[in-house]
């Protein structure tokens, strides 16, 4: 076992649209805590939900053993946003006044909104919104600096580096990259942990 | 997906549900595994399938669920060790054969694995397969976590050659497609050897022939064997206890629901008050053991999904046992205190025991929680589901709902189990108007092509995928040939089981472990049936809706039409995209150009999207897949497409 949990569990909600790679991103974090000794629960909604729906992966972090893999209402320590306004629609069942919230700026049109039948809202006022409704919020532009390093694919690799930069987990770079090196190759390996460190820097 | 093989004994892993429950066949010598794909179960054939060829395990998708059962079946009489999976209405199709097995028993240790979808996450039902154990008389187990899942599956291997008998271990979305850390057990050698013994005396359970009758006989037998599962129920390890000697309430939870209940006695705090028993083997009763629970407390709380089985079943024991038990206070799904239908999760069960004992409870701060769903109702608009950008489903339904439309005979489509379902929705513009199972909507479109002598002139249409021709719509377009049903059925060909994760089929040339194999050619089945056949490309649009008129126009009888054309999430296609596709804004007339927006409001794909700022649509490039569709629907060409290098 790693360091002590701040608390027992840590609820970790890592939330986005169908298709973006969120639960790919819950599982490389659960193996990275499973390396560190740590007992991880990963409650996932995919299915159906994967063809544009919301998806979210609940992560229950622990030194004593399983847990529900739906965190309980108003649960959530930390929210992880791949986009934008998930991070909005998560908290109204799983905020508190104490979460941290990490989103990724780039939105994803709900198909209510691309036919002209809902609005999408102004960035200013999401920000605005989650800082209010959260005790620290960071708004990272992951997909664009994903987007410069070959792909939007690297933006949830720099998400859980964001993640790891608040501090909410015990994670630590040495123990990601070898949970990484364990299922790809060396220059792949090397672009994941570059997206890594970017995100680590974009909440510091 | 994990590797089933990495990791030492002893060593913890972070494994899925479905992982943990194929691990846990591997741990007990595992031999055969079919299944039929079906969310939430898929991962344990698929985890199962990419094991290397040394593993010695034999893998199929079937058919069908009932297929499969059979061909798991046929590894038991031969004295191996097999597991069918399935999702929970997969059980329905193979139910006929499983009646059958109960009766005639089995030899080499055989588990049916359902995994249910409480709250249908990913279904059109909300079925319960422990009904089905409870109405063929075999022993059900529904393991309560990840580790217990792998432990439970190795027990079962051991029961079901205890008894002779196929043994079904159940499973739900939530263990089945959540994760949890497993320690892993050691691997057997495998040495399995197959022969079918079959010239014994005729009622030999080992040597004889392998047949449910004479069934008076064989039933007797049966209901012998349930009677010996108890006994061994009544020591399960997986049954277990945790709370005060004698709690206030005791609390009765199943599989995943125990991690629900666990939960809600430690949010409100109550663990010295509250006792947990959960309860695994959860058919046949253990009527001792339940004794000694009912026995410890005077107020009963159920937790389980979906239906109230195992309330219903301890309610007929506590009966039995008034007279020893006193009368009890129970609450659960039949007194309303839980929810009769619909997933439950740690709130519900924490709001049922706060109602229970009168305690005020409120997880999130009011005026938070009124804030949050404030800002939410305006600034999170819903995501309904759609097809994936480049989904060929999308340019297949904008053809078949513009055919009819122009048709102007009110023509309607019958739809069919897979991603083309989602053709309810606006995002397949609403195209289906009846949904229900597996090869439904060609067998209702039989029905419907011989209503025309009692007046229905509409056109009727059916679709199916290429995986669900081969498991149930072959019957149902037979039924239509052979009585001259007036149809058109298309076949929505994307080369392979889109929906569950690209699973292979009859019609594909390789099969689950990736051995070459023959395919079997749609068209020409169809043929040979005797339809009317035609094949297509849906990306080329006006070329099919020109075929589709012509079918309906003037041919009578039985049509199909193929429309083929690969997922746009195949390993084949996932990321390579055939065009560039841009909007042109000198050519793109905005609101003014009378479409009404056509490629934005009616078209709907997630990578087309209106740039609100110009008045003007714009491709999102991150998000097209550059299928070029969309080029073709533009009324004013203004949506250009460009081969991509």
């Amino acid at each position: 076992m790693g360091t002590r949990l701040w608390k027992d569990p840590v609820n970790i909600i890592i939330t986005g649209v169908g298709g973006q790679g969120n639960v790919l991103a819950s599982r490389i974090l659960g193996n990275a805590l499973t390396a560190k000794g740590y007992s991880v629960t990963i409650g996932e909604t995919f299915g159906a939900s994967q063809r544009g729906g919301s998806v979210m992966s609940h992560l229950r972090v622990s030194e004593k053993g399983a847990w529900s893999p739906q965190i309980p209402r108003g649960g959530a320590d930390v929210v992880v946003a791949l986009e934008p306004v998930e991070a909005l629609r998560v908290l109204v069942r799983y905020g508190n006044p104490g979460v941290k919230v990490v989103a990724n700026t780039r939105s994803i049109y709900p198909v209510g909104v691309i036919s002209g039948e809902q609005n999408y809202p102004a960035m200013e006022d999401v920000r605005a919104w989650v800082a209010e409704l959260s005790s620290a919020s960071w708004f990272v532009d992951a997909t664009d600096a994903a987007m410069r390093l070959g792909g939007p694919i690297y933006g949830n690799i720099m998400m859980i580096g964001a993640l790891a930069g608040t501090g909410a987990l015990p994670l630590d770079r040495g123990t990601f990259e070898a949970v990484m090196a364990a299922t790809m190759p060396g220059p792949k390996l090397a672009a994941n942990m570059e997206a890594y460190d970017i995100g680590v820097a974009m909440v510091a | 997906m994990s590797n089933l093989l990495n990791g030492k004994p002893g060593e913890s892993r972070l494994f899925m549900g479905n992982e943990a429950i194929a691990r846990g066949a591997l741990e007990a010598g595992l031999n055969i595994a079919a299944g039929y794909p079906g969310t939430p179960s898929s991962e344990i054939i698929e985890s199962l399938a990419r094991l290397p060829k040394e593993a010695g395990v034999y893998v199929e998708w079937s058919v069908n669920e009932k297929v499969a059962l059979e061909v798991a079946a046929a590894a038991s009489f031969a004295g191996l060790r097999s597991i069918c999976v399935m999702k929970q209405n997969g059980l329905n199709v193979a139910s006929d054969f499983l009646l059958h097995l109960t009766g005639s028993g089995t030899r080499g240790g055989i588990l049916l694995i359902p995994c249910d979808d409480p709250g249908a996450l990913s279904s059109v039902n909300e079925g319960e397969s422990r009904a089905f154990a409870k109405l063929v008389e075999i022993p059900l187990i529904e393991p309560g976590d990840f580790q217990e899942a792998k432990e439970a599956v190795k027990w079962a291997f051991e029961l079901s050659e205890t008894l002779r008998q196929i043994v079904m271990v159940r499973s739900i979305t939530r263990l089945s497609h959540a994760s949890g850390s497993v320690v892993l057990g050691e691997m057997p050698k495998r040495e399995a050897k197959a022969a079918f013994r079959h010239n014994g005396f005729v009622l030999d359970p080992m040597e004889g022939p392998v047949l449910s009758a004479p069934v008076t006989y064989r039933h007797d037998l049966q209901q012998d064997k349930l009677k010996k599962a108890k006994e061994l129920f009544e020591t399960s390890p997986f049954n277990t206890y945790q709370g005060p000697e004698k709690p206030e309430l005791l609390i009765i939870s199943t599989s995943a629901s125990s991690l629900y209940a666990k939960e809600a006695v430690s949010l409100l705090g109550m663990e010295g008050r509250v006792g947990l028993f959960k309860l695994a083997t959860t058919w046949p009763l253990p009527s001792k053991l339940m004794a000694q629970m009912l026995g410890k407390a005077g107020r009963i709380l159920f937790v389980e999904e979906v239906m109230p089985f195992t309330e219903e079943n301890v309610k007929v024991l506590a009966a039995e046992m008034a007279g020893t038990l006193g009368v009890k206070t129970f609450f659960g799904k039949r007194d309303g205190t839980i929810p009769m239908t619909g997933e439950l999760n740690p709130d519900i069960v924490t709001a049922a025991l706060a109602k229970i004992f009168g305690i005020a409870w409120t997880p999130q701060p009011p005026d938070y929680a009124q804030k949050a769903g404030q800002k939410a109702f305006f600034g999170a608009p819903g995501r309904d589901l759609t097809f994936c950008p480049g989904c060929p489903h999308r340019a297949s339904f904008y053809s078949i709902h513009s055919v009819l439309a122009r048709d102007a005979r009110e023509g309607f489509v019958c739809g069919d189990i897979g991603c083309y379902s989602m053709a309810v929705l606006p995002s397949g513009f609403s195209t289906l108007k009846t949904l229900h199972s597996m090869g439904s909507g060609t067998g209702v479109a039989s029905g419907f092509g011989k209503l025309g002598p009692f007046g229905l002139n509409q056109p009727v249409v059916s679709v199916c995928g290429d995986s669900t021709f081969f498991h149930a719509a072959m019957p149902a377009l037979a039924n239509a040939i052979h009585h001259k049903a007036d149809i058109l059925m298309v076949v929505l060909d994307n080369s392979g089981t889109g929906m569950t994760g690209f699973q292979p089929h009859p019609g594909l040339s390789r099969d689950a472990q990736g051995n070459e194999v023959p395919a079997l050619d749609i068209a020409e089945i169809a043929k040979a049936m005797g339809a009317t056949v035609r094949v297509s490309d849906p990306f080329d649009v006006p070329g099919t809706q020109k075929i589709m008129h012509g079918l309906l126009d003037n041919v009578p009888g039985v049509k199909v039409l193929i429309l083929r054309q690969i997922c746009a999430l195949s390993p084949e296609k996932k990321g390579k995209r055939k065009f560039d596709v841009m909007v042109n804004p000198e050519v793109c007339l905005g609101e003014s150009c009378g479409c009404n927006r056509l490629c934005t409001r009616i078209f709907r794909c997630p990578g087309l999207v209106w740039d609100k700022a110009r008045g003007k649509a714009r491709v999102d490039e991150v998000i097209c897949a550059g299928c070029g569709v969309c080029a073709s629907i533009c009324p004013v060409g203004a949506i250009m497409r460009v081969e991509a290098e």
